[in-house]
């Protein structure tokens, strides 16, 4: 399987905002591959630098030092996000945009012709339930609808990489059941799945390879059998990993 | 290109989706309107008046319009976070100023045609004459500044995070222009050394918007201007919002968007 992901020693500081002196840093030489095919996991508490490796691989920031690149292409040239879909952890979207609108815009970005829009744009509101509302502005939708218009988004160019931020954060059940179906359906279909989360079951469910990183740091990674080991369960093998010890009651 | 045009096409939905525009046409219609209804100099011929308020009152919108918009577009998208979705596609951060540029500048255009459609219908109605060439050379004038106006806040907006400090600042720096740009030779003569030259400096650096004012042809229906001047002076505004553009790719190129 091609590697179609991949950072080397990816570094990134910030200017400290709080104390205005020195540098942050959040991430700290990461090394990571995603294979074509595979549904990984990027795990790791809040903070740990998960929301930052993405915004280097989307080209939000740039990185201080190392290199990352998507299908071979270095992330700060636009096209290497040619073959990539992206879902923010929080729906952002133009509000004043009706659904259809809005996957019309974002496809006439990727360059699909008027025709190929016509068929897909239709079969992604089906997809995602949103039939209905189509024609509706995105303002006037649910959270959960919101986030399905994200989802439809995310699919409009048939990507063949999908990065997801937590993508069921905030949903109920049968809003994280759906998302989950949707990433099961992709990789059958042989899409690669890259994304962030705090649901461990899910992860556990869905994913083919997990990465824990800490503190900017690569904890482990590996299958979700070779992550989990020894411990009952993935939760556990994380908290050993991102060293969490847990208090006794008396001394909280 | 196709980016760019896809850009902009969202931001011209956003203006007509929005309502500052309706407000500001309606408050002029109904400024002159009424206006148009009082007969001030006995003499219901004269309406040279009426133009000048009618066409003061379009100016006033066009630069609030075209200020407005432009000021809030890359601080809005950062804000609401549409900018994560919008870069993740591929297209260059180029691409998406000169989309944005186009698109506030298009629906700028669009707003200034209603506007002047209503002044020559309004002028017609008490004139009984309708100068189309004045017409066209005053719009397309005033519509090249707004180009430059347009260019100029997109460049505030990547400068000055909040859009009401950068709209602050540009009608300030518009209004200094219009009034004093035109004047600042004659400042810088009657000044001592080094003064003289850094005022001389600014009165060949800063856009002479003076030039876009024909509202004194319209009004008093002068003749047209020759058309080689009207050609100089939308060279010399798309010099102008070059430079601006140019200015906004360099900030925007590599700032953080996180």
């Amino acid at each position: 399987m091609s590697v179609i992901l991949k950072t080397e020693k990816l570094r990134v500081e910030f200017r400290n905002r709080e104390s205005r002196q020195g540098t942050k840093v959040a991430l700290q030489g990461l090394d990571l591959e995603v294979r074509s095919g595979e549904v990984f996991g990027f795990l790791g508490p809040n903070g740990a630098g998960k929301t930052t490796t993405m915004n280097v691989l989307l080209g939000f920031i740039p990185p201080t030092g190392g290199a990352a690149s998507l299908f071979g292409i270095d992330v700060r040239q636009p096209i290497a996000r040619q073959r990539i879909g992206y879902l923010p952890e929080m729906t952002y979207y133009y509000k004043f945009l009706t659904a259809e609108e809005l996957l019309r815009f974002y496809g006439k970005i990727f360059g699909l012709t008027r025709a190929e829009m016509d068929v897909r744009i239709p079969q992604l509101l089906k997809l995602v339930e949103l039939e209905h509302a189509a024609k509706r502005p995105i303002k006037s939708y649910s959270k959960g609808m919101q986030q399905r218009a994200g989802l439809a988004q995310a699919l409009i160019n048939n990507p063949d990489l999908l990065i997801l931020d937590e993508p069921t954060s905030g949903l109920d059940p049968l809003g994280r059941m759906k998302v989950r179906e949707i990433i099961q359906r992709l990789k059958d279909e042989g899409k690669t799945v890259f994304f962030s989360s705090h649901e461990m079951g899910e992860v556990e469910t869905v994913c083919d390879r997990v990465a824990i990183i800490n503190l900017g740091e690569l904890k482990a990674i590996g299958t979700v059998a070779e992550v989990t080991g020894t411990h009952s369960n993935l939760e556990k093998a994380f908290l050993e990993v991102i060293g969490y010890k847990p208090q006794p009651l008396a001394t909280i | 290109m196709k980016n760019i045009f896809a850009v902009a096409g969202v931001v011209i939905k956003e203006l007509y989706r929005r309502k500052d525009f309706y407000v500001l046409f309606i408050v002029t219609v109904l400024i002159c309107l009424v206006m148009a209804s009082v007969n001030v100099f006995n003499d219901a011929k004269v309406a040279r008046y009426l133009k000048e308020i009618c066409l003061l009152l379009v100016w006033m919108s066009s630069l609030v319009i075209a200020v407005t918009t432009t000021a809030r577009q890359i601080p809005a998208e950062k804000e609401n976070r549409t900018l994560l979705p919008l870069l993740a596609k591929p297209i260059s951060r180029p691409e998406l100023i000169f989309g944005k540029f186009f698109g506030c500048w298009f629906a700028c255009g669009l707003t200034l045609l209603v506007f002047y459609v209503f002044f020559g219908m309004l002028s017609a109605t008490k004139e009984h004459e309708w100068p189309l060439l004045d017409y066209l050379q005053a719009a397309v004038m005033h519509w090249f500044l707004l180009g430059i106006i347009v260019a100029m806040s997109l460049l505030g907006s990547l400068v000055f995070a909040a859009p009401s400090s950068n709209s602050t600042i540009c009608f300030v720096i518009i209004g200094g222009i219009l009034f004093v740009g035109r004047h600042l030779d004659q400042v810088a003569a009657s000044m001592h050394e080094p003064l003289r030259t850094v005022v001389n400096t600014l009165y060949y650096i800063v856009p002479h918007m003076e030039f876009y004012d024909l509202r004194d042809l319209i009004i008093h229906n002068w003749p047209v201007l020759e058309w080689k001047y009207i050609l100089l002076a939308l060279l010399y505004a798309a010099a102008y919002m070059l430079v601006f553009l140019t200015g906004a790719c360099l900030v925007f190129r590599r700032k953080a968007v996180n």
